[in-house]
């Protein structure tokens, strides 16, 4: 089963296009890590299937349906849900508010007690502000924000960013839990070590469009190819 | 009591009251610009409805049965009214504040000429309900009972606003759309109906001011404008979005109102948008307004 299929999108912002047609696929179960320098429209890409960004052609299949141009809310409803860049959390809101929000309306498979036995650490936040949580503890709360929307399908873009490496390995096993759980992942990173702990597959995104998508292993073998997309070692 | 005190006390009072029917007016306007990026120039339009209901419902004589009537009506009024704008913003949400601004502005100009058609061009007496139509002596001065209860009506809804905003589900679900509303609509919201509601709730409070400021300015075409400049200037000074904000905005407006005419006649407009220029330099999000958004 294809939990996402992405055919021929294209998106941007007023008149310049910044997705010039993708296409990719990630199964059910299955976590795809998107990778490419700044600015090559990963974070486009991850607000447009969220449908925050409009797209002006193509489809976004989830589950065999087409919800290409539906509104954000709606494509929650359908089964996605995001970690985007920069958090984004709510600031001024607790972080037992941001749970219950979260939960609103939506199925029982995650509820606010089994987040929280997932991530311990907010259990001991929850009547502290959202701004004044660290870094760390943020993105906890994006993703414990994520999940409780119930999502079959996980878009996370860039989780690791500006978090000590110690809280990358708990995000690291957070995500193969969630796996283990079933649910789909597409990681944009940065963190290549994060990305392959995580992911089955790597796919590469140069100027609006995926250039390369292999296995990880076929990716982690293949340096030359890793330097000239990523220029990385 | 200290001779400045007993001097400007009536000042102080008369202040106070402006502030609590400000707030009343302007914490709506807040969040709904706040909360949507929607800057609602029929704001003050709303409050004069409310006066001309007040005024059309109690006639020019003192009854409590009309002033009661004229709050009920006027809240519906404002409950649909705010409904409605709102459903006419939404296509312009992802466009200027300008285009925003013209579309609310035609809606206040054939608000305002319908009430001139209907009510002609005097201004209309809104008596105070019986009981509260006299004065009280405070410190050996007497001072207008009504006002003194508009004060204290101010308070209770301050208060009550602060616990919607602050205490429950639909104040964090209003909160966390100020902060960022794309993220609430990505955990399934429909921020649609947050609008809705938070412009109707908001259009509700407007008109429900007008009638409790009937007594206080009457109900008079022009008014209109009078009010949306101070509520305006209560929102840039306290912070989009920030019910606190509102309140000390509106606290600091209305003696600034009241206060700075008597003690200051000949500056009192500079005093006033004096403050506004201040905040702006000093603290352009205002007193109260947060870079993460909505605060109670």
């Amino acid at each position: 089963m294809t939990a996402l299929a992405v055919e021929a999108l294209t998106a941007g912002y007023d008149r310049s296009t910044v997705l010039s047609g993708i296409d990719l696929s990630v199964p059910t179960g299955g976590a795809l890590g998107l990778l490419g320098r700044n600015g090559v429209g990963k974070s486009t890409l991850v607000m447009t299937l969220m449908g925050l960004v409009s797209p002006t052609s193509g489809r976004v299949l989830l589950d065999g349906r087409d919800v290409a141009g539906l509104r954000p809310d709606l494509i929650a409803r359908a089964g996605v849900a995001i970690v985007p860049q920069g958090r984004r959390i709510w600031a001024s809101l607790s972080v037992a508010e941001t749970l219950a929000l979260a939960t609103r309306g939506h199925g029982r498979r995650w509820t606010v007690d089994t987040v929280l036995d997932l991530l311990p650490r907010l259990r001991e936040r929850l009547g502290q502000q959202a701004g004044q949580l660290s870094g760390g503890e943020q993105q906890m709360l994006a993703i414990a924000r994520a999940l409780l929307t119930d999502p079959a399908l996980l878009l996370l873009d860039e989780p690791s960013d500006g978090l000590a490496p110690a809280i990358v390995d708990q995000i690291s096993q957070l995500l193969t839990t969630l796996r283990g759980e079933g649910v789909t992942l597409l990681l944009v990173e940065q963190d290549l070590h994060l990305a392959f702990a995580v992911c089955d597959r790597i796919a590469v995104m140069e100027k609006g469009r995926i250039v390369h998508e292999v296995t990880t292993a076929e990716f982690r073998a293949d340096r030359a190819t890793a330097h000239r997309l990523l220029g990385v070692a | 009591m200290t001779g400045w005190v007993a001097a400007n006390l009536i000042s102080v009072l008369n202040g106070l009251a402006i502030g609590a029917l400000l707030f009343v007016l302007a914490v709506g306007l807040s969040l709904v610009f706040g909360m949507m990026d929607v800057l609602n120039l029929a704001h003050g339009a709303l409050f004069v409805v409310g006066a001309y209901v007040a005024a059309a419902l109690t006639g020019g004589s003192a009854s409590w049965g009309a002033f009661l009537g004229a709050l009920g009506l006027a809240a519906v009024i404002g409950l649909l009214a705010g409904g409605l704008l709102s459903v006419m913003t939404e296509p312009l949400r992802r466009r200027s504040h300008l285009d925003q601004a013209l579309l609310t502005l035609g809606v206040a100009l054939i608000v305002a000429e319908l009430l001139q058609i209907l009510f002609g061009d005097d201004p209309l007496a809104v008596p105070a309900p019986p009981g509260l139509d006299g004065s009280t002596s405070i410190f050996g001065a007497a001072y207008p009972t009504y006002r003194l209860v508009l004060i204290g009506v101010g308070a209770v809804l301050a208060v009550g606003v602060w616990l919607l905003v602050e205490r429950t589900t639909l104040g964090a679900l209003v909160r966390a759309t100020v902060a960022d509303r794309d993220m609430v609509a990505a955990i399934g919201v429909d921020n649609r109906r947050v609008k809705i509601t938070v412009f109707a709730l908001g259009s509700l409070l407007a008109t429900v001011a007008g009638v409790l400021g009937g007594p206080v300015y009457g109900a008079s075409v022009g008014l209109d404008s009078t009010v949306l400049i101070l509520a305006l200037v209560v929102v840039v000074i306290g912070g989009l979005g920030s019910v606190r904000g509102a309140l000390v905005g509106a606290l600091v407006i209305g003696q600034i109102e009241s206060l700075g005419r008597a003690l200051l006649p000949d500056l009192a407009s500079f005093v006033l948008f004096g403050a506004l220029a201040l905040v702006l330099v000093v603290r352009p999000r205002g007193l109260f307004g947060g870079r993460s958004g909505a605060t109670a």
